[in-house]
């Protein structure tokens, strides 16, 4: 039993991985490609139904589209609450969890979970536990953007 | 006063320590599984009356170490000492759960093995003189692990076929000089084995390189070989741990294919039950060593076990800083008591 060194070990490590994801069992990644596609596009034909019945109530282009949030949000946060959420995210992995439907479940997931640590520390602190990356990357890539486009515009390849 | 150490790692108990009961309490879920009629105890509801995960696993370890000290016929008085642990940070489930029960307590934490881990412990205890009566009792739920190591139980995600379930569940054991049918003749002190894998979601292959390494150690130490046992039970390595478990072994000239069974394996339907690679958590082997194996031992179908809870040694801190994922087994010997 000598002491191998770090060299060794590494090379000890790759190997024991790579010999697990051998034996290690894998979900169908065209069976699960298929399913994400039929129910996020399913998710999509829901959004678009809305936009077509504010549409036809009177409303304009955004105030469809808020109502087209408004209402999908709403409808992942109740089946999140009647455990109906989890069970089409297991069936459709990122199908249910890209669309704005994913996000508003993992905000009212935290917000059960987290609800019995208390309204401050529980649901304020863990409320964004899932989707604060989303929100910190998406807020901070937009900015960045922005900057790109007030540069661009300065010199003056937007008119 | 006499050694009793055997080998590098091992302990031969020169007066074998009697296992005076075991006790179980699962949730709905187990109760469903293969094993269902066996537990003592199946509560229905995931709260079990309370408001928290946290405080379901406490009062479910509070009943099951009430259950095990009525199965034994003593009172609380009696015991000397508990050796406890459960999953949560802190151990709050085990120090809540036994607040109300006015017992000396040591908490323990060895993830998934700390069963064996108490076990051993309380069986030193009793063989060193140390206490006349003494429980040993982990419990697991599926809800606060959950929400300790993974994500809140209402997001919808989907996980990989190498995950394991969470047992809801509480098993103790009382353990003292005379009285049961079975004992505890020996142990193996399970080193923290790190093969550097990285993946907290594929726990088994974690645990596996623990379980074989203890194994060796442990026929080597008591010069047995795998036929001197009856069975060979893992804690919780699933069926992918399994696997790697009987390749491991094999590498090294050892097969215990016909002796091996996984505590995880057992409590579930896999297929029926959509737990992937089986059940894990300290509850799983806890539950089925005192539902499923100590029984088999007591009425004399298996005349000596290897009994080897597994645990995987991560933290949501580990797993976040990138860091390995080693695994610990503890083995412990139990064997039908002899009349004297």
């Amino acid at each position: 039993m000598g002491k191998m060194t770090q060299e060794e070990k590494q090379k000890k490590a790759e190997e024991y991985e790579q010999y697990v994801k051998e034996v290690t069992p894998t979900h169908s990644l065209p069976m699960n490609m298929a399913k994400a596609f039929l129910v996020g596009g399913l998710i999509c034909v829901l959004g678009q139904i809305i936009l077509h019945v504010a549409g036809n109530y009177g409303l304009d282009t955004k105030e469809a589209g808020s109502w087209c949030s408004l209402l999908l949000i709403f409808g992942s946060v109740l089946l999140t609450g009647c455990n109906i959420y989890p069970k089409i995210g297991k069936f459709a992995g990122a199908g249910a969890l890209v669309p704005i439907t994913g996000f508003a479940n993992s905000v009212a997931a935290s917000a059960i979970e987290y609800k019995k640590e208390g309204q401050v520390f529980g649901i304020g602190c863990k409320i964004f536990t899932i989707a604060g990356p989303v929100v910190l990357y998406g807020i901070f890539s937009s900015w960045l953007l922005g900057v790109v486009y007030y540069i661009l515009k300065i010199m003056g390849v937007f008119v | 006063m006499t050694t009793q150490t055997k080998g590098r790692q091992s302990i031969a108990f020169a007066q074998p320590v009697s296992i005076l009961s075991g006790a179980s309490m699962v949730g709905q879920k187990e109760g469903e599984g293969p094993l269902g009629d066996l537990f003592d105890c199946i509560c229905q509801d995931p709260m079990f009356g309370t408001e928290s995960w946290e405080q379901a696993e406490s009062t479910m370890q509070k009943e099951t170490a009430q259950l095990a000290l009525g199965k034994a016929g003593l009172t609380k008085e009696q015991i000397r000492m508990i050796f406890a642990g459960d999953l949560l940070a802190q151990s709050i489930a085990s120090s809540y759960g036994l607040v109300d029960l006015e017992i000396p307590v040591y908490g323990l934490y060895g993830a998934c093995s700390t069963m064996g881990e108490a076990l051993s412990l309380a069986a030193m205890a009793v063989a060193g003189g140390y206490g006349e009566y003494i429980l040993a009792l982990t419990s697991s739920h599926f809800g606060s692990a959950e929400k300790e190591f993974r994500f809140p139980l209402g997001y919808g995600n989907q996980r990989p076929l190498s995950a394991t379930w969470t047992v809801t569940g509480s098993g103790a054991c009382v353990l003292g000089r005379k009285g049961g049918k079975a004992c505890i003749t020996g142990l193996t002190t399970g080193k923290i084995i790190d093969y550097g894998l990285k993946d907290s979601m594929n726990m088994g292959a974690c645990m596996a390189p623990a379980a074989c390494d203890t194994i060796l150690r442990h026929l080597q130490d008591f010069c047995r070989q795998p036929e001197d046992y009856d069975r060979i039970i893992t804690g919780d390595l699933g069926k992918i741990g399994q696997r790697i478990l009987f390749d491991l072994l094999e590498e090294k000239g050892c097969d215990i294919r016909q002796q091996h069974m996984d505590c995880g394996l057992e409590i579930f339907d896999a297929e029926e039950q959509d737990t992937h690679a089986g059940g894990s958590g300290c509850g799983c082997a806890a539950t089925v060593f005192a539902s499923y194996v100590l029984p088999k031992v007591e009425t004399g179908e298996w005349k000596r076990v290897l009994f080897i809870p597994t645990g995987a040694l991560l933290s949501k801190v580990s797993f976040n800083e990138g860091q390995t994922v080693p695994g610990i087994a503890q083995a412990v010997v139990v064997e039908q008591e002899r009349k004297a």
